[in-house]
């Protein structure tokens, strides 16, 4: 039996008054890929985001039920800093920091006080080794990252996330601004990693959660309508707007 | 539509593009006229009363004969160390308050800073010169006089003050804008990293604005250097080296602002202060050019070319 990595009970978030995620309970296991998929709009990129605390960023944001991690209630017993060093996040447009490729991936173990050169070098090459654009990457550390392109970005993006050795890694439609050729690096990449973190991927692409993902969970205006194994769901739905949706009659 | 509307139409537009053109033109002929005639000018105190180069820049004997015979000495070096000290000082006061400004009021308290703190900034850049420095004469010089315990309150100190405040509001809008051109996509990358509020603007924020908060100082600084106005009130206009922050003296744009009139044309001391005044705009056309370089390199940086 795989052992959850989160636990949500009864979870809503409003936006003033647009209530956008709707009593949503699951449990979210360790080390498998999870994917949210639905129609865009529907609360995907919202309920991924309570998951690190990033909505404590935005304002008029209510959140009430519980998220535990590793049984610990992330909103009570831990401060959003520190859950940020273990839930780490990629985003669905590229964002490296205008910075050296290597200052990229050196960003996360730098704050946390890491100084030593010799240290840096190792996280930042194994980082990229784990990202698998170590060898693209490794004559022009010292480039900007913005003459990448959209894939090494976001690849390096992934590596600067990973230098920080989180538990869980949550992306956002990391793939929807990239060539068919960069996407099914980052979904090789992904399939990868998860033997050693959490991955939960937001994708509006179907055919990407059935590829690649353990789990899927389907959302449709704020709801999780179902949730289970990924082939169950590709393969059997419950519920009609699941399979409404997979079968391509929406959305 | 019909030829004749639309020949009318193309018509204007060549026009205005034609009256665009000529005051384009026209600016940059200004700008070279302006340019010729200080070095035609300038060139007196070198060619035609034969001092050098080295003279002038590095000599602190400055008694220039007001008459065309010459003879006299024309080395600028108070006025020039005059200038560099009270700006340098003016820079060393102002810009860590105008960065803190602009940080707060982009990433501390957006909606304070821009509905409040940004226009009342604008309004201190409208004020004219002479209002500070009659403040700086009537509040700061008795108080430098009395809390240091000097003869006279006129100093470097006073100038150098009054020329922060001057400057201070130039500074934080151009570092503000800066910040905010700064995407918001990194922000949320360093939050993602587990960031703090601080770690994100020390380590990402400041460092992505840094070209643009680099050429918003030197804007404050070009505005310092030009300044003689608020600096002759409170500067103690002394012809002498400076020895310390309390000392008097006198910068490039305040001798040549009290000189001008009294001095007799095509005179030796006439020719001096012109090449003074060659001096000023060629330090000026080093302040644009340094300005150009950096928002380039901001630019290249924001777009991920070669920076
Ligand atoms: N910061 C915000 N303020 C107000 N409404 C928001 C905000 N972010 C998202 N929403 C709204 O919440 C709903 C869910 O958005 P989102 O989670 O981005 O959907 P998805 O990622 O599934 O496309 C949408 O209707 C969106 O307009
Ligand atoms: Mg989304």
């Amino acid at each position: 039996m795989l052992k959850t990595k989160f636990e949500i009970e009864h979870l809503n978030l409003h936006y003033g008054s647009f209530h956008a995620l709707k009593n949503i309970s699951m449990k979210i296991p360790a080390n498998e890929i999870t994917a949210f998929i639905g129609p865009s709009g529907c609360g995907k990129s919202t309920f991924l985001k309570t998951l690190n605390r990033m909505n404590d960023l935005e304002e008029n944001v209510t959140i009430d039920g519980t998220v535990r991690m590793d049984e610990k209630d992330i909103y009570s017993e831990m401060d959003a800093i520190t859950l940020r060093h273990d839930v780490g996040m990629v985003f669905q447009q590229p964002n490296p920091f205008p910075k050296s490729v290597y200052d990229n991936v050196a960003y996360g173990p730098r704050i946390f006080g890491i100084r030593k050169k010799s240290q840096l070098d190792e996280i930042v090459e194994r980082s990229l080794r784990q990202a698998a654009i170590w060898n693209e990457l490794k004559d022009r550390l010292k480039k900007s990252a913005l003459g990448l392109s959209g894939g090494q970005q976001q690849r390096l993006c992934i590596a600067r996330t990973l230098a920080i050795q989180p538990k869980v890694i949550l992306m956002d439609e990391p793939t929807s601004a990239l060539d068919p050729i960069s996407t099914s690096k980052i979904e090789d990449l992904a399939m990868e990693l998860k033997k050693d973190y959490t991955i939960i991927i937001v994708t509006h692409n179907m055919q990407q959660a059935a590829r690649i993902s353990d789990k899927t969970a389907f959302f449709l205006l704020g709801e999780a309508i179902e949730y289970g194994k990924t082939e169950d769901i590709f393969a059997r739905p419950q519920d009609k707007r699941t399979e409404n949706y997979i079968t391509g009659r929406f959305g | 539509m019909n030829t004749t509307t639309q020949k009318g139409m193309f018509g204007k537009e060549y026009a205005w593009r034609g009256i665009a053109v000529l005051c384009g033109l026209f600016v940059i002929a200004l700008t070279l006229v302006i340019g010729a005639f200080l070095i035609y000018k300038g060139s007196d105190t070198f060619l035609k009363f034969g001092h050098t180069l080295w003279e002038f820049l590095g000599s602190a004997k400055w008694h220039p004969v007001d008459s065309a015979e010459g003879g006299g000495a024309a080395g600028a070096l108070i006025f020039i160390t005059g200038s560099l000290v009270t700006c340098g000082l003016a820079l060393l006061i102002a810009t860590p308050f105008a960065l803190g400004s602009a940080i707060f009021m982009t990433e501390i308290s957006a909606r304070f800073g821009e509905k409040f703190y940004r226009p009342v900034v604008e309004i201190f850049a409208g004020i004219p010169s002479v209002v500070y420095g009659w403040v700086g004469l009537t509040v700061l010089v008795p108080f430098i006089r009395n809390v240091f315990d000097r003869q006279v309150g006129h100093s470097i100190l006073a100038a150098g003050i009054v020329l922060a405040v001057m400057i201070f509001p130039t500074i934080t809008s151009v570092s503000a804008d800066a910040i905010l051109a700064v995407p918001d996509a990194c922000r949320k990358a360093a939050y993602g990293l587990g960031s703090t509020r601080w770690q994100t603007i020390r380590h990402i924020v400041i460092p992505a604005a840094a070209p643009g908060i680099i050429s918003g100082i030197i804007l404050g600084l070009a505005r310092a250097f030009g300044e003689a106005l608020a600096v002759s009130m409170v500067i103690g206009q002394t012809t002498a080296l400076p020895k310390s922050i309390f000392s008097t003296t006198k910068t490039l744009t305040t001798e040549i602002a009290s000189q001008m009139g009294n001095a007799m044309e095509g005179g030796e001391l006439k020719s001096a202060l012109w090449s003074m005044a060659l001096l000023l705009f060629l330090v000026s056309l080093l302040f644009i050019t340094l300005i150009h370089y950096f928002t380039n390199k901001g630019k290249a940086k924001a777009e991920g070319g070669k920076a």
